[in-house]
């Protein structure tokens, strides 16, 4: 009977965990709310802020304990807030590359850029569709692009071994008129016709003996860096030449040939007139998507795996930062068994110390977890990293991103490890017999 | 040894503490058994003796530019080189786009390079005799249940058939087994190269790359700067590598593999040894007086200080061997759940001795503290509760 009872609290408290996890913020103002108002209004609910005030104020005596709890949900929301920060930074990264008033046209059915092919005729096809925004010049802001890859020995490596990709990208003058947030921080951009690359901020980071003015070998061919270039997205792991020269050097028999066509739209909604007018051209098969949709979906299957794992990691070491609080504040309990039979001896309900010791754990678990965020926060927040992903041709450099969210997502688990934590030695303080209790030493 | 009851007996003098700790680390060596294997079968790919002796050419510009196919005769008068065969990527994919297959078009005499895959002589015939033929690895088969003689759809991402679409279809004519559970071709398709070459309009001869096979190991250094040394200065300038450094490089561009395992490992021991560390103090606190006892009936010091030490590291081997117990049955289903990306996750030999010296070390780090003091213990004061 007993052990049913065990086993159905169990259940409930599991239950109630992963609907807390998934509670957005609001939910847990309103929960504050309702404790706070029962702590101040109910006569149950002052009782229970009294035992708290007394467990809190002995914390002191009990601190290489108490840190057993702050410390192991510590680790817990460090590693996680590591692994979410680090999926959110990815994703964030792709995220930003687009947006909903620009698009990319791809030969139909290809999954990424490398993968596509668009003819010469096809290229001039889709410039002139409807829905294209116009420069100044009355040209519309459209930049076919040549996407290829080449191998750089990365920084710090045996220059014959360690060698990266590095995806190359054919771009027209447009692109810059494009992507307004790709910004020239040294040097130029390059010169038309001329072998010249401008290198993105994050390839920089990445690959040796990149820097103005200096000469850079891909393959047997020798390109001058003119510029390096910053965005802030996936573009700055990129090398950008002019498409054309591009073009001769990788294909040959085909320099006219572009992977993809980017175009910047009057606005939002032109997307679907834009799209509608090119699926229905009977001399193209292409597919067109907004360049937000597009990198979105690169980033989601990353972005869930990284995660997938933090959880998985996280919730492991969940299991053992439940079991530690538990212990601790089963210790802490039996330390206190004469003192919380006094108090129930004196009239205080069971209701108001199992309120009060739960408090307490969770204290500890938001301390816990608060120190654990934090620590990631310093060590993680802004250290980069970089991934080379199915149907890509280069390496992506990001930065782990710490956003609130992540830190909300780490601090929910932390109260969640202190809330199983404490509930059950706070159900052990309320149920053993007050005479058992005050007998034992 | 014959102290053993009397530390069992210490250990689970209080029930509760025991296991709820046993359980914290139980969840630890859970962590790092099932992170070390990862990290194993990462380190490892692409390792083995078969392996050593395979030379992998590609583009030196970059891995998606392909190579004349009229290189391949050139490479085979090499000296030292016994066979070579090509290979051409084709980015299979079945029913969804998403669900990916690792499909090469390769030449007839692919499977000669890797001698650890078996193949049925008659399925092999089959499918030599028919240009639209495919092998498929055996993993694909029991997991798609397809059976000799299906035609296979499959899309391929990149390359158009005459009539320029991307669905292709291909006749099962045979099963790739595995003898080496390294062997990534049970999780492959293979097509002929010429089937591939003539339908679709975009290659023209072209190859992916090489794998070449050198009569002495210790040669490939040399034998891979001479298939270089054909196509240096050339529009196709290759660069070769031994297919162990080949895996390595293109797992390092994955991620660094270690330094997140590492990492995530240095927290979840960190915090290990400061949980039970605690326990162990509370343990020895508590029993400051039978300690006390066990000294005035004549247990010198020495072994009062190794029976708790020898408590706290029993605590952990029991809590690292069942931790690494799960592991093992549980990386039963790895593979299938990291959809086939981890070939390998059962528990090395390796990984079992680095766990368990892992626990000793922990077990005497956590003991040290509780053991001195129970050395030191003055029996009158100790015995007299002060």
């Amino acid at each position: 009977m007993k052990f049913l009872i065990g086993l159905l609290t169990l259940v409930v408290v599991i239950a109630g965990v992963c609907v807390f996890l998934s509670l957005p913020w609001q939910g847990l103002v309103v929960l504050l709310v309702l404790l706070g108002a029962w702590m101040l209004l109910t006569r149950r609910g002052q009782q229970a802020a009294q035992v708290t005030g007394i467990g809190v104020s002995t914390l002191g005596q009990r601190l290489g304990s108490s840190a057993v709890i702050v410390v192991g949900i510590a680790g817990v929301v460090g590693v996680l807030v590591a692994m979410l920060a680090m999926a959110n930074g990815y994703s964030e990264t792709l995220r930003r590359s687009g947006g909903n008033d620009t698009a990319i046209v791809m030969r139909g059915a290809s999954a990424s850029e490398v993968s596509s092919v668009l003819g010469h005729d096809a290229t001039v096809v889709i410039e002139q569709a409807p829905g294209i925004a116009k420069d100044e010049a009355g040209k519309p802001i459209s930049s076919p692009e040549l996407v290829v890859a080449a191998n750089l020995p990365m920084k710090g490596g045996d220059p014959e071994q360690d060698v990266g990709s590095v995806t190359v990208r054919g771009v027209s003058d447009m692109a810059w008129k494009l992507r307004t947030n790709a910004k020239i921080i040294a040097g130029r951009k390059f010169t038309p016709g001329l072998r010249e690359l401008v290198v993105g901020k994050g390839a920089q980071r990445q690959y040796e003996g990149i820097d103005v003015d200096r000469e850079l070998k891909l393959g047997n061919q020798t390109w001058k860096v003119v510029g390096i270039f910053e965005s802030n997205d996936a573009m700055e792991s990129e090398l950008w030449g002019d498409a054309d020269v591009v073009g001769s050097t990788y294909r040959p028999n085909g320099s006219n040939s572009r992977s993809s066509v980017f175009v910047r739209l009057t606005g939002a909604d032109a997307f679907e007139p834009f799209k509608a007018s090119l699926s229905s051209d009977p001399r193209l098969q292409v597919d067109v998507d907004t360049t937000a949709n597009y990198f979105g979906k690169q980033s989601e299957g990353t972005t869930k795996m990284i995660t997938v794992i933090g959880i998985v990691v996280g919730a492991i070491m969940a299991i053992g930062a439940v079991f530690g609080a538990l212990n601790t504040m089963f210790a802490a309990v039996a330390t206190r068994a004469r003192e919380i039979a006094t108090l129930r001896a004196i009239g205080f309900r069971g209701v108001p110390v199992v309120v009060a010791i739960m408090l307490e754990t969770m204290l500890l678990a938001l301390i816990g977890g608060a120190l654990g965020g934090l620590v990631a926060w310093l060590i993680f927040n802004g250290y980069t990293a970089s991934t080379m992903t199915a149907g890509t041709t280069g390496q992506l450099m990001f930065t782990f991103n710490v956003a609130p969210s992540v830190l909300w997502t780490g601090i929910k688990w932390a109260l969640a490890i202190g809330f199983i934590g404490g509930l059950y030695p706070a159900l052990r303080a309320a149920r053993l017999p007050v005479t058992t209790a005050l007998r034992e030493s | 040894m014959k102290y053993l009851h009397l530390i069992w007996a210490a250990l689970f003098r209080r029930k509760t503490r025991t296991i709820l700790t046993l359980v914290s680390i139980v969840a630890a060596f859970l962590l790092f058994g099932l992170l070390d294997a990862v990290r194993v079968s990462f380190a490892e790919a692409g390792q083995s003796a078969n392996g050593a002796e395979r030379l992998q050419t590609g583009a030196k510009l970059s891995f998606i530019q392909p190579l004349p196919q009229s290189l391949m005769t050139r490479i085979a008068t090499i000296d030292g080189v016994k066979e070579v065969a090509h290979a051409n990527w084709f980015g299979g994919a079945y029913q969804d786009p998403h669900n990916q297959i690792f499909t090469f078009a390769v030449s007839d005499n692919y499977l000669d390079i890797y001698p650890e895959v078996s193949v049925d002589a008659g399925e092999m015939k089959a499918y030599n005799d028919d240009l639209n033929g495919i092998l498929a690895g055996e993993v694909l088969i029991k997991k798609y249940g397809w059976k000799i003689g299906d035609k296979i759809p499959l899309q391929s991402q990149i390359f158009p058939n005459k009539e320029g679409s991307k669905n292709w279809s291909f006749n099962l004519r045979g099963v790739m087994k595995a003898k080496d559970d390294k062997a990534f071709q049970s999780q492959m398709i293979i097509l002929h190269w010429k089937n591939f070459d003539e339908t679709t309009p975009y290659n023209r001869g072209n190859v992916g790359w090489y794998i070449s096979r050198v009569k002495d190991v210790n040669d490939a250094d040399r034998v891979a700067k001479a298939i270089d040394a054909l196509s240096a200065n050339s529009d196709h300038e290759t660069k070769t590598q031994t297919e162990q450094a080949a895996t390595r490089n293109w797992i390092k561009q994955l991620a660094n593999i270690g330094l997140i395992v590492t990492s995530i490992m240095g927290a979840v021991f960190f915090t290990l040894i400061l949980l039970t560390g605690n326990t162990m103090m509370q343990a020895v606190r508590e029993r400051t007086s039978e300690l006390a006892v066990l000294k005035t009936i004549g247990f010198s010091n020495g072994s009062v200080l190794g029976m708790v030490l020898a408590e706290s590291v029993l605590l952990l081997l029991l809590g690292g061997v069942i931790g690494l117990g799960l592991v093992a049955v549980i990386s039963a289903g790895l593979p299938a759940m990291s959809g086939g990306m981890i070939t390998t996750a059962a528990v090395s030999w390796k990984s079992w001795v680095l766990g368990v010296v892992l626990a000793l070390a922990i077990g005497i780090v956590i003991g040290a503290l509780p053991a001195l003091r129970a050395m030191r213990l003055n029996i009158v004061d100790a015995l007299a509760g002060r």
